[in-house]
Order: C-alpha cells, then structure tokens, then sequence
C-alpha cells in the first residue's frame, strides 16, 4: 500500500490546519507544507501509514503581537490538541510565529 | 561529551502506579495522559540534576530525529561541551510524560535550571536572536564570552 507521498493534494489534516489557523490569526502570510515524506524512515515513524505527519508552518499575524515565543507557539499547538495526542495524527509541527513588523526587521 | 541519565528508581507494575495518578489541573479530562508518578520524579530528577537537559529521541552522540539532532547540534556551536539528554525512544512513561509534564506536545524539549525553555524552533529562533546565548551565560552553563558582539552592547 505504497502511496506517492510528493506532489500530493491537500490531505485532510493539512486543510484542518490551514482552516484553524485562518480563522484564529488572520495571518497575512500562512504557509503549510507537509513534510512528512522526509520522515517515514525514522525510528519514530515505524509502523505510522499516515502521510500526513510533519509539518512546517509558517504563519505571520498581527496577533502575535506582545506574545513571548513560547506563549506563541503553545497558543498554535493548542488548536491541535486532538490531532497531535491520537494515534497516527501530526507527529510534528515546526513553526514559525511572527508579527509583520517583525518580519520587515529581517 | 555524552552522559547518560540514568534513574534508579525502579519501575512500579502499571497497577500499583496508577493509585498515584494525579490529575493535571487546568487540562480537560479527555485529554489527560496521565503520566505515570515514576516517569514525573524521573522527570523531576534530570531537571534538577542538571543545568541543562534535553528531552530527545536518541542521544547527543546519535540523535534519531531531525529536531533532536538540531538542538544538539545548537548546543554545542554555542559550546555546551556536555549535553545530558534524556532518550525518550527508551522509555515510553517519559515519553508521553514528558509532554504532559511540560504542557508541550512535542519532543525535543530542553530545560535549562529547572526551567522549560522551548523546543526546536524556540531554540532556532533563540539562537537567531542571541537570546539563547545570554540565556546560558546568565544561567551559568557557559561562562561570558568578553568577545562576544552581543556582551558589549551592555
């Protein structure tokens, strides 16, 4: 049951994220991208079928505003509570939590 | 250099910990985890037996994962010559633990002085902005640097 796993359309969990996100920051700049191909060899991944289990995310929003880093990214983590403790769910979730402001600064 | 944590408290049969389960405040019932009272004084243990720890997948010298081996590699651009790191690839309790324990879902986590720091992208963005250097200084795992660019600035 070998699937592609590049090149794929949007999976379920990826729409879910980009739903969450968009209704809860408004990001002016959202990029999902699903990695989970780079991981299926790795200890961790045996015996996961899942396509669908790393993440990076990168999410710019005037929401962040005021917020240390860790509040920031427990904040995102928190509106995939579900999908990240089930079985076969986001495995990972590298992010990116910046403000536009702070974006200009780099 | 690698040094393994190793617990010496010995492993309890699921049944006689679970009379010890607490139950995490401010968390709703259905997505507690329920870490094992074994794998929170194990926890508590590293943190406090160590100024630095890192909760990861694997060791420092062989790290099983991209996040962990980047952490790791972190560590040690900024001098960290020992790294105690937890494998939580060896013990499923800490495992899940851990996440509970930290209120983070994710593995690696690093505590600095009994403090939660972050996880990878913490790190990677703390090491960007000097944050991560600083940090250590000021809680003695590295000693101040005269030459280092962000020291002068104060």
């Amino acid at each position: 049951m070998s699937t592609l796993t590049t090149a794929k359309p949007e999976g379920p969990i990826e729409k879910i994220i980009r739903t969450r996100i968009t209704q809860q920051y408004s990001p002016t700049e959202l990029l999902v991208e699903n990695e989970s191909y780079k991981h299926r060899h790795h200890a961790p991944m045996q015996g996961v079928s899942s396509t669908e289990t790393h993440f990076r995310v990168k999410i710019i929003s005037d929401k962040f505003a005021g917020m240390p880093l860790i509040k920031r990214q427990r904040d995102v983590y928190a509106l995939f509570k579900h999908e990240m403790q089930m079985d076969g769910g986001i495995h990972a979730l590298a992010l990116v939590t910046k403000t536009p402001e702070e974006l200009k600064k780099k | 250099m690698f040094r393994p944590f190793t617990s010496n408290i010995s492993r309890l049969p699921a049944a006689a910990t679970s009379q010890f389960m607490r139950l995490p405040l401010q968390r709703p019932l259905v997505a507690a985890r329920f870490i094992t009272d074994r794998a929170r004084s194990t926890i508590d243990d590293a943190i406090k037996q160590n100024s630095l720890v890192v909760f990861m997948k694997g060791t420092p010298d062989e790290p099983m994962c991209g996040f962990s081996r980047a952490v790791v590699q972190i560590l040690q651009m900024h001098g960290v010559n020992e790294i105690v790191g937890v494998d939580c690839l060896q013990d499923p309790e800490i495992r899940e633990g851990i996440k509970e324990y930290t209120d983070w879902p994710t593995i690696p986590q690093v505590y600095v002085k009994g403090e939660f720091i972050g996880g990878c992208d913490v790190m990677v963005q703390m090491h960007q902005s000097g944050e991560l250097h600083e940090l250590l200084v000021k809680e003695g795992v590295l000693e101040a640097d005269p030459d280092a660019g962000e020291f002068k600035r104060e």
